[in-house]
């Protein structure tokens, strides 16, 4: 217990202290930490447009992923609930990007996203040549072309977690339904769909905290551009605290950073995780 | 549609019953395959793409290559920086599965089968660390390890890897220490086992897959990490697989075919490794997140 407190307690616990304090400063990383500047660093991070954006562009990918990418992890883990030839090749194959790093998707998919790659002469081949757009470098574009690909490295994750929920179902409890004259929908609706909630609800949550933190793949895609059109709050901390050796500021952003993560997650764990967190559990 | 879905064997074939069975699972059938081709392409794609040359990949990236161009591999393969970071990447994440794999292990046991006070604050904290996000704690991290002179050093990067990794791990296997019968402990003391006997003589051989599983987990998140080592290693010869290959592809921004080529050489150890320890990653990540 006690080497995991103090490995804990000195790499988790003490840097987030240390971020709250620096961000009570001016400071490059390197001088003596004494220009004291109180909450100037939070108020200014708060007025930047740019901060602000990246907020949004965060929350876009929250909205987007629990709207889009959990309903389709959902509807594949249905389809794969089922016994059927190919089934365990086609799980494995879903879940695999789950093992590539955010640095290889993203370079991978750069390279066959930009001009005269795959995706152009794709379309191309198949007459639909005008549909090609270098869609990660028009700021209109790149958010959605970012979250296809995050959604492309992450729905088998998700759809393995529901998968593994549906599996605990007994398959009884939908044929009871369906000897009452239930409905294939009204089976799913009413039978499955609460009785995954508690899965689902986990899912919903560790989307949501995962995006908020989202930074690998978009340094390497886009580093926040075309003019900040993909910043993320993760992206914008470390291009202004490493990258502008801003240390004062850059840790302000991080606090809000966590502020945000930990209210939204503690709300969450509050009002929505807690009903399946009563009693035994294994979770939480 | 109520009599169809009765008749079916409980059992449950997927033998359709019906027309409209039949289109549905031709429906999802093509689904599942679209979405299959879209996982498999850009890794195919890869795979090829480093086999041409630029000009060739930037004419024609569909298909097989023609010719086939083996010295995007074999350049990356001799130029020895390649093996470095796969060296790098290696021992990071042994060290780090190690540290957090025992580390959690002893928590998570004395959290499962001891009673003491504050032990609910102390499991609390651990689980909270699921929403500590680690970019957070980035720029202070900077500053600690360089006091701590651990900068740019393979402990200094797999100590907070091992840090971060410790509440997946210990909220995995506390409900697996909990479940071994206390029996087994009591018959371990009566022979003269101390706790620590207990744990290693006895908890440790019969957690094995457990252990095996946070293991599996701990080694997928080390050997993709990228945000730490961009901070905390500088010198190229520590860098990582992760760090080594964004290097790569700005240097040779114009040349994608290499870039393929090494990104490749870069994806092969994980694939290797999912095909290996795929039930396992499975299993910690379902044990961790649904409810039994």
């Amino acid at each position: 217990m006690a080497p995991a407190l103090v490995l804990y307690g000195l790499f988790v616990l003490f840097p987030i202290v240390q971020a709250a304090r620096f961000s009570l400063f001016d400071w490059n990383g390197l001088e003596a930490l004494d220009n004291y500047v109180g909450t100037a660093n939070v108020s200014r991070a708060l007025a930047d447009p740019v901060f602000f954006g990246a907020i949004v562009h965060n929350a876009v990918i929250v909205i987007l992923s629990l709207v889009v990418q959990i309903p389709f992890a959902l509807g594949l883990a249905l389809m794969l609930n089922r016994q059927f030839v190919g089934r365990s090749i086609l799980r494995l194959i879903f879940f695999a990007p789950y093992v590539v790093a955010e640095v290889i998707t993203a370079i991978v998919w750069s390279l066959l996203l930009q001009p005269n790659g795959l995706a152009q002469h794709f379309l191309s081949a198949i007459g639909l040549g005008s549909a090609y757009h270098p869609w990660l470098a028009d700021p209109k574009t790149v958010l959605i072309a970012l979250f296809f690909i995050i959604t492309w490295k992450y729905f088998g994750f998700h759809m393995i977690l529901l998968l593994a929920g549906l599996q605990g179902i007994p398959r009884e409890l939908e044929e009871a339904a369906a000897i009452d004259g239930a409905s294939r929908w009204q089976q799913l609706r009413h039978v499955t769909l609460p009785l995954l909630g508690p899965t689902i609800r986990v899912s919903v949550f560790l989307s949501i905290i995962g995006s908020l933190q989202l930074f690998d793949l978009v340094w390497v895609t886009t580093r926040g551009g075309p003019v900040n059109a993909s910043n993320t709050m993760a992206v914008y901390m470390f291009d202004r605290g490493v990258v502008r050796f801003q240390f004062g500021y850059g840790s302000a952003v991080a606090v809000i950073l966590f502020l945000v993560c930990f209210v939204l997650a503690l709300a969450y764990q509050r009002w929505v995780l807690r009903r399946d967190t009563e009693g035994a559990t294994t979770y939480g | 549609m109520a009599e169809v879905v009765s008749q079916r064997p409980p059992a449950r074939s997927t033998r359709p019953s019906r027309l409209g069975h039949v289109a549905g699972s031709v429906l999802s059938y093509a689904v599942l395959l679209a979405v299959a081709a879209l996982i498999v392409v850009p890794v195919a794609y890869a795979v090829l793409g480093g086999f041409r040359d630029a000009p060739q990949l930037a004419r024609d990236p569909v298909g097989l290559p023609d010719p086939w161009v083996v010295s995007n591999y074999t350049d990356s393969l001799l130029s020895g920086s390649f093996w470095v970071q796969l060296r790098n990447s290696a021992l990071v994440a042994v060290l780090s599965t190690f540290i957090v794999v025992l580390f959690a292990a002893l928590a998570a046991f004395v959290i499962a089968r001891r009673e003491f006070p504050g032990k609910e604050l102390a499991y609390t904290l651990f689980t909270l660390g699921l929403l500590f996000p680690a970019t957070v704690a980035i720029l202070p991290l900077i500053i600690l390890l360089r006091d701590l002179r651990l900068l740019d050093n393979p402990l200094g990067l797999a100590l907070p890897e091992a840090a971060f990794g410790l509440p997946l791990t210990i909220i995995i296997l506390r409900p697996f220490f909990r479940s071994i019968p206390s029996e087994l402990e009591d018959a371990a003391r009566i022979d003269g086992c101390g706790s620590l006997g207990f744990f290693f003589r006895i908890l440790v051989p019969l957690a094995r897959p457990a252990l095996v599983v946070v293991a599996a987990l701990a080694i997928v998140s080390s050997w993709n990490q990228f945000l730490l080592p961009l901070v905390l290693l500088s010198d190229p010869n520590n860098w990582t697989l992760p760090l080594g290959l964004t290097n790569f592809s700005t240097q040779y921004t114009t040349d994608s075919a290499r870039i393929l080529a090494y990104t490749t050489l870069a994806l092969v150890p994980a694939l290797a490794f999912y095909v290996v320890a795929e039930r396992q990653l499975v299993g910690g990540l379902t044990a961790g997140a649904v409810k039994e």
